[in-house]
């Protein structure tokens, strides 16, 4: 071996003329290597391919107009972006190029901003500045961001627009994923206005839980939440026999009796199921409430708890008082205040004790606990965090119980234990987190979620835009969201508002749930007379709505508590509802209307207004509008609906004042059989 | 020395040959126990999703034998463009004949073609083709808005949620899946008739005119999700990604 080398280094260095030109030689090849290296780059190589593309095509002049060669950059210091993705990416504005199935040549799809101001890591991230494809998109040395897979784009739509964007339905699922399942109990999320993210579940308090349920129900919820109910947001955390035994016996020991309560049944629970069936379906129960019909579909909505199985978990004694008044065992519960007598309370326990389930507590047998099991079970409780989400007598809240995610969209690689076969990205580890927590160790306390596979990308969407960009953004590039205001009607009626939960249902000056209609004018909008006898006793206002307005059996100080406080409050100040009367138009006025109607407008399309002719079935049914609606209502609603109501489907016509005045002429005189007396008054 | 290179130049090879194993090793293939004679859909097929997000329901496929009759334990494997993933990518029938699977579609909007396939007694090929729709950022966006302004008319579908006014009406609307005639109808002529209503072009008034609750770029983004489900598909929908 030796012997080869030095009889080479002779060949090569023997003789100082062939030295020189041998280092002449390498220093020339030397010299070659930047050039060559520039030559064989792979930008370049895509540049002449994409030159080679647009060559045959029938737009290949104005393509190779708009063509530039050599590295291209877009420079954008406020958001920190040196970009030069477009070397590669030539096509990205042609949007003639949208047959090219691959990339690098596709026009980027049409969004809301301007390539220009926006750059291409800032939504995808990668490295801006990278001239080769491997550097650019993966993880190197230097670079932790790879680019972002294509199904959790939007999580970058998130680091700027913080509340809801019409664009993005998967961010904005994902953040109401995130409040509505509690995961904001445990893990704190600070949003970037100093703000702590709430939850917008209702986990029930604990306190009084012996009243309401047995021992036996708890102990097989705990052991599958989703066997009592397919719709249970509580997830499941895998206790074993044992745990769930001693949880159970902690939770009814340090249970204490509700004060006040009603533990004697004071009305026998009736077991005439139709009475039942039908005051449920009347008192429209299945607005909130979902119950699993005979095909296993759930049937109702999501804003209280499934029922389908209610009649094995809660006690006929604590149902009646609940049905009673929902309020005293929790006030701050979203259930109104019905006001049902005895009959119903009879009839409609009796219906909803019968939904019970045969085979959910048959292998349940707890023998009386013991005080070992009792203090394990209250172990077992710190441990798990219950009081993250629950009220619990003497066990507090705990701070910070499980890691903080407000930067959790830039949680290093090298810091993420990942699981076997699994891909070393930090996207695949919070989506596979969320979908099998207790994989990634022994003793993990995160529950086990129920989630569909869209409903974990939603998720970890929304986690990925909580991120280091997203938490140091200058302010004045973020787009706020609108703050959920916190208004509460005052004095008698407000009260009586909180204690009927009408905001469960509807929203008044931005606070409220969005079931029902949107209560801030209601006082320009509607008669009083209407208003009182509708709150007697709701009618149908929309045929194609499924949830309607209930019947709360209110006495006649009531009505008239709330109807005066509506009436008085509720104003827009833009409509005076005495500026129009509410009858007296002349009769061609009324014609022209009418003809404008069911000619010019066709509003018939959607609204009602001959019950013979007509069948209209998105709007409100206007039979009887003009004994409902003001007539400066109608005439300001004609000229520009989303004034008075933001977001309503009424398209706005912009219409002329004389078209608007007719309209209203003709509408107010739809006065509905025998309620035109009542109008007059 | 040269010794010491062949050592390191093996141990270079077997790392090749590991990690390159290592990229397609795939779960393994079920042995079938049955072999049907054909393949067809139950359901999911058709469905719309954002480019690069699980569709909302599962595919499921039935492979029958030659009586017509399910068939349980044959294998079926999916397979699709580069970037549409399976979970699970094979399986065999259950007891109903069926395979369930979650698709995932590719992160560019367009049509994407699946194939789902079984082995017939012959060892021959048998192939199901199915195609999905996912929705560029523009086109979920128009749905959005057709979900708000556009759909309780002119889907005649009824829901549980949402009652179809189609047929209410007296001159029905066309769905917007009726490739057939929307295709014919130009980017210029549609937005004329959302901004202006149905008599801009000489159409029933019971189309109202959204010029004012609409703005131009929504109206372009409902116009490209019609082009995008409509069924025969537009020339404007942009590129079908099938195997290959």
């Amino acid at each position: 071996m030796k012997e080869i080398l030095k009889s080479l280094w002779q060949k090569l260095f023997g003789d100082s003329v062939r030295a020189f030109g041998v280092v002449s030689l390498v220093f020339l090849a030397s010299l070659a290597i930047a050039p060559a290296k520039n030559y064989f780059s792979e930008w370049r190589y895509y540049q002449h391919g994409y030159l080679k593309m647009i060559r045959n095509r029938s737009d290949a002049v104005t393509l190779q107009r708009h063509f530039q060669g050599g590295i291209q950059q877009i420079w954008l210091p406020d958001l920190a972006v040196v970009d030069r993705c477009t070397s590669c990416h030539v096509g990205l504005k042609e949007t003639s190029l949208s047959d090219v199935p691959t990339q690098p040549f596709r026009p980027h799809p049409v969004i809301a901003h301007k390539l220009d101001q926006f750059g291409c890591t800032v939504c995808h991230r990668g490295q801006g500045a990278a001239t080769t494809v491997a550097e650019a998109h993966n993880s190197t040395l230097a670079w932790e961001q790879p680019i972002l897979p294509a199904k959790y784009i939007e999580s970058s739509c998130g680091e700027c627009h913080r509340g809801p964007v019409p664009g993005t339905p998967q961010l904005n699922q994902g953040r109401q994923l995130l409040a509505r399942y509690g995961c904001v109990h445990c893990h704190t999320v600070k949003l970037q206005d100093g703000k702590i993210m709430k939850a917008t579940d209702d986990p029930p308090s604990l306190e009084h839980i012996a009243d309401k349920t047995t021992r036996e129900w708890i102990y097989a919820w705990l052991k599958d939440p989703q066997a009592y109910a397919a719709t249970a947001t509580m997830p499941n955390f895998k206790l074993s026999d044992n745990d769930a035994r001693d949880v159970s016996a902690f939770l009814i020991a340090n249970s204490t009796p509700q004060p006040g309560d009603t533990a004697t049944l004071s009305a026998k629970a009736s077991s005439d199921p139709a009475a039942g069936a039908t005051l449920y379906g009347e008192s429209f129960c299945a607005s909130c409430h979902a119950v699993q019909n005979a095909a296993g579909n759930l049937v109702g909505g999501d804003v209280g708890p499934e029922l389908t199985r209610v009649g094995s978990k809660v006690k006929p004694e604590w149902l009646q008082s609940w049905l009673r008044n929902p309020r005293a065992y929790d006030a701050e519960t979203a259930m109104p205040h019905y006001r049902f007598n005895d009959p119903q309370v009879a009839a409609l326990s009796g219906f909803l004790l019968a939904k019970a389930a045969s085979d959910l507590l048959a292998d349940v047998h707890l023998d009386a606990a013991t005080p070992e099991q009792i203090a394990h079970g209250k172990r077992l409780v710190s441990d798990y965090g219950c009081a993250s989400c629950h009220e619990m007598a003497g066990i507090k809240k705990p701070e910070n119980f499980a890691p903080e995610l407000t930067r959790i969209g830039n949680k290093p690689v090298t810091q993420l234990v990942f699981l076997p076969g699994m891909q070393h990205t930090l996207p695949d580890y919070i989506a596979t987190k969320i979908k099998q927590p207790r994989a990634f160790g022994q003793g993990l306390k995160m529950p086990q979620y129920t989630f569909t596979p869209a409903q974990i990308d939603s998720l970890a969407t929304a986690l990925l835009a909580l991120n280091d960009r997203a938490a140091t953004l200058p302010p004045f590039l973020t787009v706020a969201a609108t703050p959920e205001s916190d208004y509460q009607p005052a004095g008698k009626a407000g009260k009586l508002m909180t204690d009927l939960a009408c905001f469960s249902c509807h929203r008044i000056n931005g606070h409220g749930g969005d079931m029902a209609p949107d209560l801030t004018w209601e006082g320009s909008s509607v008669q009083r007379q209407w208003l009182v006898e509708f709150l007697k006793n709701p009618n149908t206002l929309r045929p194609s709505l499924i949830r309607r307005m209930p019947r709360f059996n209110l006495t006649d100080g009531e009505v008239n508590e709330l109807t005066d406080y509506i009436m008085t409050v509720y104003q827009n100040p833009a409509v005076d509802r005495d500026s129009m009367p509410l009858s007296g138009y002349p009769q061609g006025q009324v014609e022209l209307g009418k003809q404008l109607f069911y000619g010019k407008y066709a509003c018939q399309g959607c609204h009602i207004v001959d019950t013979k002719t007509d069948k209209g079935y998105i709007g409100p049914t206007l039979t009887q509008v003009g004994s409902r609606l003001t007539a400066a209502w109608i005439f300001e609603w004609m000229k520009k609906p989303q004034a008075l109501r933001p977001g309503t489907a009424e398209p706005n016509r912009a219409m002329s004042d004389e078209d608007a005045r007719a309209l209203t002429a003709f509408l107010i005189s739809q006065k509905g059989a025998g309620k035109s007396e009542v109008a007059k008054k | 020395m040269i010794c010491h290179s062949l050592t390191i130049l093996t141990l270079l090879a077997a790392a090749l040959v590991t990690s390159c194993s290592h990229k397609t090793a795939l779960v393994p293939t079920p042995k079938p126990t049955a072999f049907g004679t054909a393949i067809v859909e139950s359901s999911g097929g058709k469905q719309t999703a954002q480019a690069g997000t699980a569709l909302p329901q599962p595919l499921v496929v039935q492979v029958n034998d030659e009586h017509g009759n399910t068939l349980p334990g044959a294998l079926v494997e999916f397979s699709a463009a580069p970037g549409v993933t399976f979970d699970p990518a094979n399986g065999l029938t259950d007891s109903s004949g069926q395979v369930t699977t979650n698709v995932t579609l590719g992160g560019m909007a367009g049509r994407y073609q699946l194939i789902a396939s079984t082995t017939d007694k012959a060892r021959k090929k048998v192939d199901l083709r199915i195609e999905e729709i996912a929705l560029g950022y523009q086109q979920t966006l128009g749905r959005q808005l057709n979900d708000q302004y556009c759909e309780r008319c002119h889907n005649p579908e009824s829901t549980v949620e949402r009652v179809s006014n189609f047929d209410n009406l007296e001159i029905k609307p066309h769905p917007f899946t009726e490739g057939d005639t929307l295709n014919k109808i130009s980017d210029a002529d549609l937005s004329a008739i959302i901004s202006h209503g149905g008599p801009a072009l000489n159409k029933s008034a019971l189309m109202p005119a959204w010029g004012n609750n609409l703005s131009k770029s929504d109206i372009q983004a409902l116009i490209s999700y019609i082009r995008a489900i409509s069924d025969p598909p537009s020339r404007n929908t942009g590129p079908l990604y099938a195997n290959n």
